[in-house]
């Protein structure tokens, strides 16, 4: 049985632009690619005179630990202009420390500790929440960040 | 072809039956009746969401159920099935066979999804379609949790079922005039999907079985108070399901490339490009699990890694998007619903992948991950996609089994009403995301921002769901009293040669 007249022979129509098309996306995603790489590259370099904070999740609140000891729950009060480092620790589930004015996110994993780093750059008064979905009160466990003038 | 209702039989003789086209229907309406069920479960969630503060939904825990079960329902209940129900119906016919290679196995594998369904809604979940320990080990809710493994569990086995059915009457029983390269790109669709869900699934099944041991207390793979890694779990339910979101969007791809070329009423622009780009996205689909993870605390080298294999997924979509445009270019396009779903689903397609792209580069991952964004963007595809692309194809089987023609008029208000609905609501829900909304949330503060482009979102919703009624309202009553179909040419499009499978089958 000869095949249907419908399934047409590849050398009817030209082929270029779909080869230019394709050569469009890719160069594309390779320029979206290396600026990520690099963007990411420089982002994640850690300064090494960043203050320490210790972040601790638990169902459903938010604790702080500075480097000098002091503990705060449910707020933290960071100093403009000063680099900190995160590091970030579940006590129960997975949940996500999350300052989205500053575009900082990182998950607290139990039994992990990740860390991420910032510099609070204007004074005010910032939100932070949880963004990965831990349990019945998720949607409520948020913080209040306090950036007080250098 | 096979028509079903033309000549109306009793229904347990289609449920008892193991003929292809039988089961296939079967699949079908199941899968639209999850499509009303889960889509009810978003309207409620979306007017729960109109105003901050609790509403229609009596607390979070039921809200989180509800958000569960409308996801879990509308992927492994619609969207996989509408697929399965499809494939059953054209597959043997363009391989020309006279049955699927199973028929008895084809029947199981569809009857197992009723009770899976059942474990699934009578269970109620409330960890989320992906059930992260350890919140889903020790702390979601006791019967649910663990009745939602089970059915999962089914489900796995049924798609894997269907899978290998499809794979062993493609490969070993078309006919043997019919070369493979010269499948019906529909064919290769299934093929491919297939072939990712017996690769992929396994995975997923492993992880669920540990799941369940970690949560009667007797192992302690994902559940760091006994040692364990919660993160092991992220890998494996990722490893199965990015490639599954392939499975999800490659049938109704192919659907797509069906009705595209008759409704142009020209030929594919390239049958070939087609199928390179179904197996390659088939291959890369494995590449990029872990690009849902770059939050979890990975190295910057595995992100790299995991960036890479999700670019690598763009062009073969992007292929596809050129196949269709390509094909319409100077063709004699005509409008009707089908064609219209499928043209719309392929602009929210595009929409979809460049979101998507913008999602894979690391660092803006870390903006849009786990907010509104990601929900917007997946949605686009889901939605926006597959469900227009499934909704397209019912139009355009409508008339082959029921022997009558839908309402045009009607569709089209479904169409047009569906579209900006879609947009109102996943367009928003990208700037809501960048905003910085959380996805999975009950309540949210009065920030103003948020409230408008919430509201605007379940206005959209609104929209959808109206015109959804619409197309219920259409089935129901043009499969009964709909106006005879003209069963060679039932669009009028004028070509005997658009409708390859009607070629008469000698062994039908």
């Amino acid at each position: 049985m000869k095949a249907p007249e419908n399934w047409i022979d590849m050398s009817e129509h030209s082929h270029w632009p779909e080869w230019v098309y394709i050569g469009v996306v890719v160069a594309l995603l390779v320029y979206v690619g290396a600026e990520a790489w690099n963007i990411e590259r420089i982002v994640e370099h850690i300064p090494e005179d960043a203050e320490l904070i210790t972040v601790t999740a638990q169902q459903w609140f938010w604790s702080f630990e500075h480097e000098d000891g002091t503990k705060e729950i449910g707020e933290l009060h960071l100093k403009q202009g000063v680099p900190y480092k995160f590091e970030i620790t579940s006590k129960d589930v997975i949940h996500s420390f999350n300052i989205p004015d500053y575009l900082v996110l990182m998950d607290a994993v139990p039994g992990r500790i990740n860390t991420i780093w910032f510099v609070p750059v204007d004074a005010g008064e910032y939100e932070m929440q949880c963004r990965e979905y831990c349990g019945l009160l998720h949607y409520n466990m948020r913080a209040k960040l306090y950036v007080e003038k250098a | 072809m096979v028509l079903e209702l033309h000549k109306p039989r009793p229904i347990w003789v289609i449920m008892f039956s193991t003929h292809h086209t039988d089961i296939g229907l079967l699949y079908m309406i199941t899968s639209i009746a999850f499509l009303f069920l889960g889509g009810t479960l978003a309207l409620a969630i979306r007017a729960e969401l109109f105003f901050p503060g609790a509403q229609i939904i009596a607390d979070s825990m039921t809200f989180n159920r509800m958000f569960t079960v409308h996801g879990t329902t509308l992927i492994f209940l619609f969207i996989l099935p509408f697929a399965a129900g499809v494939g059953n119906y054209l597959v043997p016919i363009m391989v020309r066979y006279k049955d699927m290679a199973y028929p008895k196995l084809n029947a199981i594998a569809f009857w197992m999804i009723p009770p899976a369904a059942a474990l699934v809604w009578l269970g109620f979940a409330d960890f989320t379609w992906y059930a992260y320990p350890p919140y889903s080990v020790i702390s979601a809710p006791a019967p649910a949790a663990d009745m939602w493994i089970f059915g999962l569990k089914i489900l796995g086995v049924s798609s894997v079922l269907g899978a290998i059915n499809f794979i062993v009457t493609i490969l070993k029983c078309k006919h043997p005039d019919l070369p493979l390269s010269k499948l019906p790109l529909f064919v290769w669709s299934i093929f491919t999907s297939s072939l990712i869900i017996l690769v992929a699934i396994p995975t997923f099944a492993a992880a669920l079985l540990m799941l369940l041991t970690d949560r009667l207390g007797v192992s302690g793979f994902f559940n760091p108070a006994v040692g364990g890694d919660p993160i092991a779990y992220q890998h494996l339910f990722w490893f199965t399901f990015h490639p599954e979101v392939y499975v999800l969007v490659i049938p109704a791809i192919g659907m797509m490339y069906e009705i595209i070329p008759r409704f142009s009423r020209k030929p594919i622009f390239s049958h070939s490009s087609g199928v390179i780009a179904f197996v390659l996205l088939a291959i890369v689909s494995f590449a990029s699990w872990a690009h849902h993870m770059y939050a979890t605390g990975m190295t910057f080298t595995v992100k790299t890694v995991f960036m890479i294999g999700t670019l690598a997924a763009v062009p073969a979509s992007a292929m596809h998007v050129f196949n269709f445009l390509a094909t319409m270019w100077g063709g004699r396009i005509k409008f009707t619903a089908p064609m219209k779903w499928s043209v719309g689903g392929i602009a929210l397609f595009f929409a979809a992948g460049a979101g998507g792209v913008v999602n894979s580069a690391m660092p803006l991952d870390f903006i849009t991950h786990d907010t509104y964004w990601v929900v917007g963007h997946f949605h686009l595809f889901v939605m926006g996609t597959i469900a227009f692309g499934s909704i397209a194809f019912f139009y355009y089987l409508f008339p082959y089994i029921t022997g009558r023609m839908y309402n045009e008029k009607l569709a089209d208000i479904h169409f047009y009403l569906s579209f900006v609905g879609a947009v109102m609501v996943f367009f928003t829900q990208h700037v809501l995301g960048l905003y910085g909304m959380p996805r999975r949330v009950f309540d949210y503060p009065a920030i103003p921002e948020w409230i408008v482009m919430n509201q605007i979102a379940t206005v959209g919703a609104m929209i959808m769901g109206a015109s959804m009624a619409i197309f219920l309202y259409n089935m129901i009553y043009s499969s009964a009293k709909g106006k005879p179909a003209n069963m060679d040419d039932p669009w009028g499009l004028g070509g005997k040669y658009y409708y390859p499978y009607q070629r008469k089958n000698p062994r039908h």
